[in-house]
């Protein structure tokens, strides 16, 4: 069984604002999902290199290529859509609340 | 105009039976009458869907010749963007977020002609299997009311079946095209990872995650498959299905292997007789069947609840309350992100984040999340072997039909369960169709067929002996 306090630790590295009776929830729901996790304790996996891209293997060039790092223009107006989704914004500045006091 | 296939509602334009329009103005007037009842619709697009139908009767009144998809109305899970429409992933953070830009599959659709008639319900952020988990409400079985239609792309199932669509698209994590698919007696295939370009579609768990057709027949997931697959430049991961001879097989010469593992304790009786009924069936069409063994079966559900919410995690960290979406605060910018976050997501939401946040943190990434990504690859070696030896696999979709409202929304591990068939395959990349095959009762079963790499269409014509 996980801690209250690993539960707000968790919700605070994921930055999610949760009520206590949600904290309360989740240190039972997580708990039984770990434990369920427990299984994969007995499987061996010495020598064994890890997927993380699902079906790399059946080509011969690798697939993680970068793009060059270089900044593409956008037209105006795609620019002025994602400005208009902002929340808070001043101009065509998006507006941050203070990191500091 | 009643059930209509893709591929009858082409000849029906070509051979004038009735306009774009008409067809248009005729599903759209029965999604007005018929979702009261259904809710597979979060946005309904009119004027959109006139004005594109419009555009293809013209086409046609010039006696101009037109792709098999123009015209014919297609219904899109609301976790792909379809430019200037609502996006709203079923979630209270995007409820007012409207896209910018089309996604690359809807590119590719606008460019042949589709007629989008709205906006399908889902989990929020295509996290669950039923629908339940929507920020707005949940959508019925079109089969029973009363029961579910299967998640996460149970809007776009459920509006097939009802017939409010002549095909839809979803997405797939670890079985949210097949399984609503199974649940509402439809056709609906998770192709390849890599064949269809991610680019628009809402990033849930990007190593797993792939856009697909819900369709009536396999013959119109091939056609819509054929026209969203191939290589983007907006998606590194996409890449060019290699040309396979894949139409031209003899299904004398065919090999259908059966996983042992998949027939197990605690499955529905009736499922697994008519699912061995289905199977049954193609071997007195010629082709072989042939037991074989996917021993790591077992690992595969942890493994997917580790390696999903961890990419979750990850992936929804975006909503900050910043840039889009709901935004609540009242004092500093660590409060922009708690509140928007903690009202803005709902509770299956906020569970995976936490879990992958736990994952993925400090002391544990080694134990939780290498480990699962280490298991994946024997669960992968399972298949490769397998795939050696048969070029098909059979199994049910899911160890039961539809359940009922609240049967398992309580027990986030009930409800997890749903995915024990579908989830390895997102985790090794292959393409499975599930494919109608009768009913229990008024319910739906369905076989789900898993392919090699990019064989989607040679499982798709498997699947017409079914569908």
């Amino acid at each position: 069984m996980i801690n209250k306090q690993d539960v707000q630790h968790i919700a605070k590295l994921a930055r999610l604002g949760l009520k206590e009776t949600e904290i309360k929830k989740f240190q039972k729901d997580l708990s039984s999902i770990l434990d369920y996790f427990n299984s994969l304790k007995k499987v061996d996996v010495s020598n064994v290199e890890p997927s993380f891209h699902p079906v790399e293997h059946y080509f011969k060039e690798r697939l993680d290529i970068m793009r060059q790092d270089r900044a593409e223009s956008q037209p105006e107006q795609v620019a002025d859509k994602l400005i208009a989704a902002a929340p808070d914004k001043k101009k065509r500045h998006i507006k941050v609340k203070a990191v500091f006091k | 105009m009643n059930n209509l296939t893709i591929v009858q509602t082409h000849k029906g334009l070509l051979e004038k039976k009735f306009s774009a329009l008409e067809l248009t103005k005729f599903f759209l007037n029965k999604i007005k009458k018929r979702d009261k009842k259904i809710f597979a619709f979060i946005t309904v697009t009119d004027d959109l869907a006139i004005s594109q139908a419009k555009e293809v009767d013209k086409l046609i009144s010039a006696e101009k010749k037109i792709p098999i998809l123009a015209g014919v109305p297609v219904a899109v899970k609301d976790n792909i963007l379809v430019k200037e429409l609502k996006a709203t992933c079923a979630s209270k953070i995007l409820e007012n977020y409207v896209a910018p830009y089309d996604a690359t599959c809807i590119k590719k659709l606008k460019e042949l002609g589709a007629v989008i008639l709205g906006k399908t319900n889902l989990d929020e952020f295509a996290m669950g299997s039923s629908t339940e988990h929507s920020a707005f409400f949940p959508t019925k079985n079109p089969h029973d009311l009363t029961r579910v239609p299967g998640g996460s792309s149970g809007g776009s199932a459920a509006a097939v079946a009802a017939d409010l669509c002549c095909y839809a698209l979803g997405s797939d994590t670890g079985g949210s095209i097949r399984q609503p698919a199974s649940f509402c007696g439809v056709v609906g295939l998770k192709p390849t990872y890599g064949a269809v370009s991610r680019y628009g579609l809402i990033a849930f768990a990007s190593s797993l995650d792939q856009i697909g057709p819900i369709t009536k027949t396999a013959e119109d997931a091939q056609i819509v498959f054929n026209a969203i697959s191939g290589k983007d430049p907006l998606d590194s991961t996409s890449v060019e299905s290699p040309k396979l001879q894949t139409t031209n097989y003899k299904l004398q010469t065919i090999k259908i292997g059966i996983p042992k593992e998949y027939f197990v304790e605690g499955m529905d009786k009736e499922v697994e007789k008519m699912v061995k009924e289905a199977i049954k069936k193609i071997e007195e069409m010629g082709a072989k069947i042939e037991e074989i063994s996917l021993p790591h079966t077992e690992y595969a559900l942890p493994v997917y609840y580790i390696i999903m919410p961890s990419e979750a995690s990850a992936n929804l960290a975006r909503y900050d309350g910043i840039k889009y979406g709901l935004s609540k605060s009242n004092r500093d910018l660590l409060s922009v992100y708690l509140k928007s976050r903690g009202d803005g997501f709902g509770d299956e939401v906020k569970r995976r984040i936490m879990l992958g946040t736990y994952a993925l943190s400090a002391g544990y990434y080694d134990a939780y999340y290498l480990k699962a990504q280490k298991v994946r690859t024997l669960i992968r070696q399972d298949f490769d072997k397998a795939f050696k030896k048969v070029d098909a696999i059979f199994t049910p979709t899911s160890p039961f039909t539809a359940f009922k409202f609240g049967e398992k929304i309580k027990d986030p591990l009930s409800m997890y369960l749903s995915d024990i068939f579908t989830a390895s395959v997102n985790l090794v990349g292959l393409p499975a169709v599930s494919a109608p095959i009768g009913f229990k009762g008024k319910l739906p079963v369905g076989l789900q067929i898993i392919g090699k790499p990019f064989e989607e269409n040679k499982i798709l014509e498997i699947s017409k002996i079914y569908a």
